[in-house]
């Protein structure tokens, strides 16, 4: 039994490097899209508002899975075509997006108004009001959750096996297809997705203890 | 090249959408409640016990939050009954996986709860000679209660959202009947759209009628 495990372990790292792969791009692309989105629902014109706010009510509001299939299927019904793994990496990034939406609306939210008008009334533009005043007091606000929400990114990959994409969960399943050992596998896999999350919900915990120095 | 939508073979369907939903509502009430079950005696535990059961919860509690739940519901289904002799049909390993997976959230969610009632009231029902049984169950619990109901809710209307993963181990509910809809009549973007409708409007009803509950019991500062 060890021995078949040990022979899949090359197989396994390398869905393990998809899952990563997935995992990475997500967050990259999710974090670029939801910060200015986020800005776009904080400080946009009210069309801009509402448009991103009904973005992020609708994707909040449906299960993963369904918009992973929507994505997948949908799409070439309208005449786009992606291959199977970015189409999944497209769903995941609309998921995470929403999420990263609302981060930045709390972090920035938190920030007293009184802050803004002093930054406006020693004549600051808006981008550097941003990029000077606003912007680096929540980024302490904003930096925990989001370090906390990519274990979401991580877990919800786990989704794009059903696409036939060879992440680590796929891989598990297809070595149990051929070695009927359900039960260490997936206690296998349980295992590293663990490793990978706890660390990073860990990483989450110690920036928010670094961080709490700061008087509300 | 247009897409034409039809929605006629969507609504020939509709029992199995409808039916489905039904049966994701049904799986995510019965989740929580025996969530609710576990967060609720592990909590308590939690907060009066020693180390080595505090670190046991913890584990439990960690390990749930940091796996796949789609990972959980192939090892409960598939794995499990490998090396217990138990036989149980995809629902029922499915209740039970969503109700391990929404107690470990619940402990959480107790456990901050049980920590966030104010000291004062604990003493007054000292004061008023209550044993630790009494205030455990006329003080401490009720309180708790009204604290943790939002997070509560939350919790409900993620579970409900989390039952479209029932479909990988073919249980029939919404997200499975989109997909037998998908493969028999093909109406891809059609099935899609309407069951995203169901999942935001049923999502947002009980949300709104969740939110009326909260504000009933909201707790008095």
């Amino acid at each position: 039994m060890l021995g078949q495990i040990a022979y899949a372990l090359p197989f396994l790292a390398q869905g393990f490097a998809v899952t990563l792969w997935v995992s990475l791009l997500v967050v990259v692309l999710s974090l670029v899209a939801g910060v200015m989105m986020g800005v776009g629902l904080v400080y946009g014109p009210a069309p801009l508002r509402w448009a991103v706010r009904i973005f992020s009510d609708t994707i909040r509001g449906i299960p993963i899975l369904v918009l992973i299939f929507f994505v997948y299927y949908g799409l070439p019904a309208v005449g786009i075509h992606l291959e199977s793994f970015w189409a999944a990496v497209l769903a995941l990034t609309l998921f995470k997006t929403a999420q990263v939406i609302e981060y930045l609306r709390g972090a920035v939210g938190s920030i007293p108004k009184g802050q803004s008008e002093a930054a406006m009334a020693i004549g600051l533009t808006f981008r550097q009001r941003l990029a000077y005043v606003i912007f680096p007091q929540a980024f302490r606000r904003f930096l925990p959750p989001w370090i906390n929400g990519v274990t979401d990114a991580v877990k919800g990959s786990a989704l794009v096996s059903l696409l036939g994409i060879t992440d680590l969960m796929h891989a598990i399943n297809q070595v149990i297809g051929r070695t009927y050992e359900a039960m260490p596998l997936y206690i296998l896999g349980a295992v590293i997705y663990f490793a990978v999350n706890y660390a990073l919900s860990l990483a989450s915990r110690r920036l928010e203890r670094r961080f709490s120095f700061i008087r509300e | 090249m247009g897409y034409t939508l039809n929605f006629n073979l969507i609504w020939r369907h509709f029992d199995k959408l409808w039916g489905g939903l039904l049966l994701s509502l049904e799986l995510a009430v019965i989740s929580i409640a025996i969530g609710i079950v576990i967060g609720l005696l592990l909590a308590v535990w939690y907060v009066s016990a020693g180390r080595v059961v505090r670190s046991i919860i913890a584990a439990y509690v960690e390990f749930i939050r940091n796996v796949p739940l789609i990972l959980l519901v192939y090892l409960v289904f598939y794995g499990l009954p490998t090396v217990v002799d138990i036989a149980y049909s995809a629902q029922t390993s499915f209740i039970a996986t969503l109700s391990l997976y929404s107690g470990a959230y619940l402990v959480e969610v107790f456990r901050s709860g049980l920590e966030a009632v104010p000291r004062g009231q604990i003493d007054a029902g000292k004061a008023i000679g209550l044993t630790p049984w009494q205030r455990l169950l006329h003080v401490r619990l009720p309180t708790m209660l009204r604290i943790t109901l939002p997070a509560l809710s939350n919790t409900f209307l993620s579970l409900f959202k989390d039952t479209s993963v029932a479909s990988v181990i073919s249980v029939p509910e919404l997200t499975y009947g989109a997909q037998w809809i998908n493969f028999n009549t093909f109406r891809i973007v059609e099935v899609y759209l309407v069951v995203t409708a169901m999942y935001l409007f049923t999502g947002y009803a009980l949300l709104y009628a969740l939110r009326l509950v909260e504000r009933r019991f909201r707790a008095a500062h």
